[in-house]
């Protein structure tokens, strides 16, 4: 990956159905992302924002619009440029509001899994596992099935596996929605350093209004449509819309 | 990392009491083919046994076993007679059904020729062969006569002097070893009303002829002994088995006595295949059309069971495919554990089925080949049964994740 932006979506539009049962859940939305930048989506629900993510996470093709990653042009409206299996192995990274750790999996395998699938050999991919299960202070319990561990553990667990690849992009969906306040702020805090200290971009999508000072920018998507504020200085270059 | 054996170990509970289903209905399958080898190796036992060149039995019949078949005890004198014939035996082949100990006892009564054959070439697993013309007896233990023990058949008691193991006709019934003549007796043997009152038709027969009136002998001849009326055919045997001498050619043989027009004569190859082709045709057919059954019915369990366990996954496997993961990864998860699970089946009926199969009543052989041909029909259909559940996976939208 080169220095362009985390990702760039350019007036995207989705409209679900057709006819009298036409839904438009995004009318023109215009928006980039820089690495090292994290972003909070804010809106109502309704409001779009999950079908934006699910768009800019490549499994969820707009009706029209162009969707370019890392400099990438990958999605034109809903034709695939690149395969986009492929693309998400490379270069996204995703967080749930629940973990959804793969529960026959130990927490390492479930970070290893992610690097094995991005054809890391297994003796590579277990010991990147266990610096990443290190970093994020869970290596204790990296043999534990996730049952075992605890709401906030998962997360960290799940934040760990999507940064396994170091991927350009990381895409949360409520991370936070499942965690108590001080657990909340505890994953929050780790997008951001990922983001500032690994240069990815990372867009989380949050009603949690306790952590957005977190956040380099908002994102306040309503009706579809996209408003972008700063919401404090950010070290690496953004361009909102 | 592989996939399948860390679901299958967070799963082992039911996947063991899964495969415990499996193995079942496998060992089913296992057994049906057991008992056709079984019921192959039962019917052409005595035949292989016996050790005899060619079977000279009635003309234009298939005896002594697929059918009757009734010759004259002196057959053998005459086939002796044959130039490069070292041995004739006659041989007496039927099947009694009496009561002992008031349960029925069903055994296939084999007379044999006394003093040629004494029973010898029997495999004995207790005991010893004949030893004299009468009232002994070789038995298989699946008659449940003990050695030693006595049993009253007509109007004679045997001794059991030997005990064979495994030595079962076609039907399944025990073998029993006695010397010809005493296999004939058991075989004709009347009530005393019933001969006295054949005496008595024969004597009304010849007093309403002009020549029993003039030849009163004849009418003393006529209430006497059958045996002591030389109008009276010799006994009749179901066989005489011929053994050719060392160096000579069976077919050789076998054409010389072709030219007899009262009798058949086969070679033991072919009397194994009048056996199986007439008697165990229908029987192996039978058991070939449920085995294809189950097989089908294996199939779609396994198949069922796959996609039960690929649908309790679906959201692991949209997981995967968000993340990324090949075609390749999910389906080889889904394929590994179907046939995983037809491995551990398979090997459970294997071991089930040693300690099951013994105590069926009839025969269940497991040969090897047969072994190695089910274990490729179980990676066959393991892997046609875990196409329904790829299918499923296939279809998943990633983003199942995010929707649930």
């Amino acid at each position: 990956m080169n220095s362009a932006p985390a990702i760039e979506v350019s007036h995207l539009r989705k409209v679900y159905g057709s006819g009298h049962t036409e839904v438009v859940a995004i009318r023109d939305a215009t928006l980039s992302v820089a690495r090292g930048e994290i972003v909070g989506m804010l809106g109502p629900s309704g409001s779009g924002k999950s079908t934006l993510l699910t768009a800019m996470a490549l499994i969820n093709p707009p009706t029209s619009g162009l969707i370019t990653i890392g400099g990438q042009p990958v999605l034109d409206g809903p034709r695939a440029l690149v395969d986009l299996r492929a693309f998400r192995r490379k270069h996204l990274g995703f967080v749930f509001q629940k973990a959804n750790l793969i529960p026959f999996l130990t927490a390492a395998e479930n970070v290893q899994i992610a690097l094995e699938i991005n054809d890391t050999p297994p003796p590579v991919a277990r010991q990147r596992a266990m610096e990443l299960l290190d970093y994020f202070k869970v290596a204790a319990r990296a043999n534990n099935l996730p049952d075992a561990l605890s709401g906030g553990e998962q997360q960290r667990v799940a934040v760990a596996r999507a940064l396994a690849n170091k991927p350009s992009l990381i895409l949360a969906d409520e991370p936070t929605a499942a965690l108590d306040r001080a657990l909340g702020r505890q994953v929050m805090e780790l997008f951001a350093k990922v983001a500032h200290e690994q240069r990815a971009g990372v867009v989380v999508v949050t009603h949690d209004h306790r952590t957005l000072e977190v956040f380099d920018r908002i994102l306040d998507v309503e009706d579809g449509l996209i408003n972008s504020r700063a919401n404090r200085p950010i070290s690496a270059s953004s361009s909102p819309t | 990392m592989n996939l399948a054996i860390r679901d299958i170990r967070h799963h082992a509970g039911r996947f063991a009491f899964t495969s415990v289903g499996v193995g079942l209905l496998l060992m089913i399958v296992m057994g049906m083919g057991g008992i056709y080898r079984g019921l192959i190796h039962e019917a052409t036992l005595l035949v292989d046994r016996v050790g005899a060149d060619l079977w000279i039995v009635q003309g234009s019949t298939r005896g002594p076993f697929a059918e009757v078949s009734r010759i004259p005890a002196n057959l053998e004198d005459r086939v002796r007679s044959i130039p490069g014939v070292a041995e004739a035996r006659r041989f007496v082949s039927h099947t009694i059904q009496r009561e002992h100990h008031g349960q029925p006892l069903r055994l296939v009564v084999q007379g044999l020729s006394w003093p040629d054959d004494q029973g010898d070439w029997v495999p004995l697993v207790a005991g010893r062969a004949l030893r004299q013309a009468h009232y002994e007896m070789i038995a298989d233990q699946s008659l449940n006569l003990p050695l030693g023990s006595h049993i009253r058949l007509g109007k004679d008691v045997y001794e059991v002097v030997g005990l064979t193991r495994g030595m079962v006709g076609s039907g399944g019934d025990g073998l029993a070893f006695f010397t010809v003549s005493d296999a004939l007796a058991i075989q004709f043997d009347e009530p005393g009303e019933a001969v006295r009152l054949e005496r008595a038709a024969r004597r009304a027969r010849v007093e309403s002829i002009d020549l029993g009136r003039l030849q009163p002998l004849l009418l003393d001849r006529a209430a006497g002994l059958s045996s002591s009326i030389p109008a009276f055919a010799e006994p009749q045997v179901s066989a005489v088995l011929v053994t050719v001498q060392p160096g000579t050619d069976v077919d050789s043989v076998r054409r010389t006595l072709g030219t007899w027009p009262d009798i058949t004569v086969y070679s033991t190859p072919e009397q194994k295949d009048l056996l199986l082709a007439g008697m165990v045709d229908k029987a192996r057919r039978q058991l070939g059309l449920f085995r294809a059954l189950l097989i089908v019915i294996s199939t779609i369990i396994i198949a069922l069971i796959i996609y039960t366990l690929t649908l309790d996954k679906i959201r692991d496997i949209a997981l995967l495919k968000l993340m990324g993961a090949r075609n390749g990864v999910i389906g080889g998860l889904i394929l590994q554990q179907s046939l995983l699970l037809g491995a551990f089946g398979f090997g459970l009926a294997w071991w089930l089925g040693q300690y099951a199969f013994p105590h069926f009543p009839r025969l269940v052989l497991i040969v090897p080949a047969d072994l190695v041909s089910l274990a490729l029909i179980v990676l066959v259909i393991s892997t046609l049964a875990s196409l329904l559940g790829i299918w499923k996976a296939m279809r998943v939208e990633p983003n199942t994740v995010l929707a649930a």
